[in-house]
């Protein structure tokens, strides 16, 4: 039987990466003679000694230019056992992105150490991408052993270290070979100079390494690419099957619109149908069908790492595209929440996220996916960040876990709260100065009353100004009238019997009263912190750029902040726990119901 | 289906993909139709891609006037038995007697298939250009993306790509500016063969040996269907023969081999040691040429 393996390769500079995968195509002929010609006359030009492998995979002139490998590239060959694609990485200071986009294809990661320098913190780093990108299979080829005459203790030492950096990130059992690329010791062909080495050669390995085929384990996931309709008797789903399995008679969900219904015929190839339904659901690109038993997460907010590839750092008040599976939606990064320190692997605190940068984010899309954690399934796990001005893919990103889990559910999921007896409108307006805590009180209160079975919407100040308030500045004029719009939609929440929760600086007293005044039904709740407080919280780092003058009409700087004279609800957030405020907030909600 | 074809399958199950999204994410996607055996494979595709409706894109064949006549026979019956709307686009200079002689093959190429593509993405309004390359052609295809941005005036920037994870591509373009898609990337030669065996795809005679009349010029056997400037040395023979790869006449050599069957000719690759591109004149003129053509807009 013949399949495929994809791998991807890493090595730091100069540990002969280019070199190990020139040999492997050289020995199994998978490069030609012409090419090969070509890299000699190369070889000549660039005044190297002899006969350069690397240059076969130094493709552009650029990087022949620079004796460098500036992009990810993908090479081909094959042997009777099997096909192989590699993604060729470079080791250099763009590795985080190249070998996370060379990872993320593969099934197995070829780390090169080099015998003089054993394991590098940048051989860590390799490792860690690997594991982080869902690559459970290592092999590792400690090369350059010609230059200390093939010493098994070498090999050993370095093996040992290694291994242990492995078994940290919980890849089980790296596969080890001592090799010399340039004379190919070991990489196709077993060397006469390791007698001690009694395992296979590299290609041994590879030929005959068992890796989890993509797409066979889990619950059946099948993201609609797009309805085929050639006429009016033909009705189906064309799309890939990610994982499981999909059979006539089947019963599968339709996300988003939960309804359940038969596979009655299936077209097309095995791993790619098209589907027909037995009953009329309407179905379109980016909705999903699903094992019934075993549905995903379907919600806006979760947490996620992400791998951030631009040159321009990540900016929290941007609006992305967020492309998951074939569902392509705006999606606000929340918060992040920490920053891994690429030189001791360990996260730390946040302060911005920039290129090559890997943290951990808060992420609400505008509106819901279907989704599962990356580690169990790559596919609707998986997800990248379009910038929607320069249409640059700017982040790679890897779902984690769902944030919010009190939310309302769609009725299908079991363990959803049954609803709550009916509840009157309410709005409770959470006021303060920006850093204050409010949005933060407020998705508290939001989740306890979400567990009740509550009827609830949230609306979000930084949200608001990014869809209903679009547009608008920091005049005076400007955000009263942001201030009217978010207690006009409120309003008519409140009058459908929703608790509309906003959360709003909404500095300015005179029309906030005017809010209250044509809902009725408001509670106020002054979200108190001092200024210096709010300043060294600084989350979004905008007391700064207000301080250094970037930011005109600053509320608490430039721009008053008129308190509340008489509030129901007053939280020192600087004095008072998250739990003391939620209390507080959820008695007075309590009282104005009438419970 | 039997497990040796399981890599062909995945293959296919990719590429299928990929069609599938260019078609659903661009309004005006054409498949680039150069009549070879990668074409081929990449209509058997779309065809299988969008069963049992037909490919909602139309066929774009850039027609340098100097393709071989057996190429163009098939194109015009392969497009109407696939009931695909065919347009064939031809670079106004040709008329005007634009051919690689006068012009060296260089700009000829750049005249004739780059120009010509950019001339036809930009009449017939195209957003998505979706091409047979693989890049195991040549080096700098290796380093392509399965969707290649292109400016507004088609331009590749090798050093300034979009990265691309998993299979989610990022087809977001402002107007004028374009995408190539390439669903064939992770194919080898190798792999095509093997598929149109499997699949029983038609293509054009000329890739199976038989005697041809050919014009000898040192290794090179160059076909005689224009006429071609005398050089001193130059002979006509029959040679049994057969095309590797289709490109213009001129620039198309042709290898000596008695393969005249897919299994022959599955044979005959994996015996194989040099690549298919060799015979094509325009790689070889300089080197990195073919990166060079790509910045351009050449596929």
């Amino acid at each position: 039987m013949k399949d495929l393996l994809r791998f991807t390769t890493a090595g730091s500079v100069d540990d002969g990466k280019s070199t190990l995968i020139g040999r492997l195509l050289h020995d199994t002929r998978g490069v030609y003679e012409d090419q090969l010609e070509s890299v000699r006359k190369a070889s000549r030009d660039s005044n190297a000694e002899g006969f350069d492998l690397s240059l076969i995979t130094d493709g552009l002139r650029a990087e022949r230019e620079q004796a460098i490998t500036i992009d990810v590239a993908y090479r081909y060959f094959q042997t009777p056992r099997r096909k192989f694609i590699i993604a060729d990485t470079p080791g250099h200071e763009q590795y985080t992105r190249n070998m996370a986009t060379g990872a993320s294809t593969a099934s197995l990661a070829v780390i090169l150490l080099d015998t003089r320098h054993g394991v590098l913190q940048q051989s860590r780093r390799h490792a860690y991408i690997a594991a982080l990108l869902g690559i459970r299979k290592l092999a590792v080829a400690v090369n350059k052993m010609d230059l200390v005459d093939f010493r098994r203790d070498v090999f050993e030492r370095i093996r040992d270290e290694f291994g242990a950096v492995a078994a940290k990130l919980g890849i089980a059992e790296p596969f080890f070979v001592p090799v010399s690329a340039r004379d190919g010791d070991n990489v196709a062909t077993r060397g006469a100079r390791t007698p001690w080495y009694e395992g296979a050669s590299l290609l041994e390995y590879l030929e005959t390494v068992e890796v989890e085929t993509a797409g066979i384990a889990g619950p059946l996931r099948f993201p609609v690419q797009l309805a085929i309709r050639p006429h009016l008797d033909f009705r189906g789903y064309a799309g890939q099957i990610v994982s499981g399995r999909l059979r006539v008679g089947d019963r599968v969900l339709a996300l988003p619109s939960g309804l359940e219904t038969r596979v009655a015929a299936l077209e097309g190839p095995e791993a790619c149908p098209t589907v027909c339904l037995a009953d009329q659901i309407d179905i379109s690109r980016g909705d999903m069908l699903v094992d019934p038993s075993a549905p995903p997460s379907v919600g806006r907010e979760f947490t996620a790492t992400l791998i951030w590839m631009a040159a321009e750092p990540l900016r929290l008040e941007a609006a992305y595209l967020l492309k998951h599976t074939t569902r392509q939606v705006c999606a606000d990064v929340r918060s992040v929440r920490r920053v891994m320190d690429m030189r001791t692997l360990d996260f730390g605190p946040a302060a911005e996220l920039k290129l090559n940068d890997i943290a951990e984010v808060e992420i609400e899309t505008h509106h819901p996916i279907f989704f599962d954690p990356y580690k169990d399934n790559r596919a609707t796990g998986s997800f990248i960040l379009i910038d929607m001005i320069s249409n640059r893919t700017v982040a790679a990103g890897m779902i984690l876990d769902q944030l919010g889990r009190g939310q309302p559910r769609i009725g299908w999921q079991a363990e959803a709260p049954a609803p709550q007896k009916p509840h009157r409108g309410l709005t409770v307006w959470f006021t303060g100065l920006s850093a204050s805590g409010k949005t933060t009180l407020c998705r508290a209160v939001y989740e306890r009353l979400a567990a009740r079975g509550c009827r609830l919407e949230l609306l979000d100040g930084d949200t608001v100004r990014k869809h209903l308030s679009k547009g608008l500045g920091f005049s005076r004029e400007d955000r009263n009238e942001n201030i009217r719009r978010i207690g006009f939609v409120a309003g008519l929440l409140t009058r459908n019997g929703v608790i509309a929760l906003a959360a709003a600086i909404s500095p300015y007293r005179a029309v906030r009263d005017e809010v209250r005044a044509s809902i009725g039904d408001f509670v106020e709740v002054y979200v108190n912190a001092p200024l210096e407080v709010c300043e060294s919280r600084d989350p979004k780092g905008l007391y700064r750029q207000a301080r250094a003058g970037h930011l005109p009409a600053f509320t608490g700087i430039d721009d008053p902040y008129e308190p509340p004279f008489d509030p129901e609800v007053e939280c020192r957030t600087d004095r008072e726990t998250l739990e003391e405020c939620i209390a507080k907030v959820l008695g007075a909600i309590d009282r104005a119901l009438g419970g | 289906m039997s497990s040796d074809d399981s890599h062909l399958r995945t293959l296919e199950a990719e590429s299928i993909y990929i069609l599938r999204e260019v078609a659903a994410e661009f309004a005006r996607p054409a498949l680039l139709y150069s009549i070879g055996k990668d074409s081929s494979v990449l209509l058997r595709l779309a065809q299988k891609a969008f069963h049992p409706a037909r490919p909602p894109f139309p066929l774009l064949h850039v027609d340098t006037t100097f393709k071989f006549r057996e190429m163009i026979e098939f194109r015009d019956r392969t497009a109407r038995e696939a009931g695909l709307e065919l347009i064939v686009h031809t670079h106004s200079a040709a008329a005007e007697g634009a051919n690689p002689f006068k012009l060296g093959t260089q700009k000829c190429c750049q005249l004739l298939k780059t120009g010509a593509l950019l001339q036809a993405i930009a009449q017939y309004g195209i957003d998505a250009a979706i091409g047979g390359a693989r890049r195991e052609e040549e080096k700098s295809r290796a380093k392509e993306r399965v969707y290649s941005f292109r400016d507004a005036y088609g331009q590749w920037d090798p050093k300034d790509q979009r990265p691309e994870l998993w299979n989610l591509y990022n087809g977001r373009i402002d107007k004028g500016e374009s995408i190539r898609a390439f669903p064939l990337s992770n194919w080898t030669e190798l792999d095509v063969w093997e598929y149109i065996a499997l699949e029983q795809i038609p293509v054009v005679p000329l890739y199976f040996a038989q005697p041809r009349r050919m014009l000898l010029r040192g290794e090179m056997l160059i076909p005689l269907d224009y006429d071609v400037p005398p050089a001193p040395g130059d002979r006509i023979e029959t040679v049994l023969c057969r095309m590797r790869s289709l490109g213009c006449t001129y620039c198309t050599g042709a290898i000596r081999s008695a393969a005249d069957t897919l299994p022959k000719i599955i044979e005959e690759l994996r015996g194989f040691r040099r690549s298919e591109r060799e015979n094509r004149v325009i790689d070889h003129d300089q080197e990195g040429s073919m990166e060079l053509k790509k910045r351009e807009g050449y596929f």
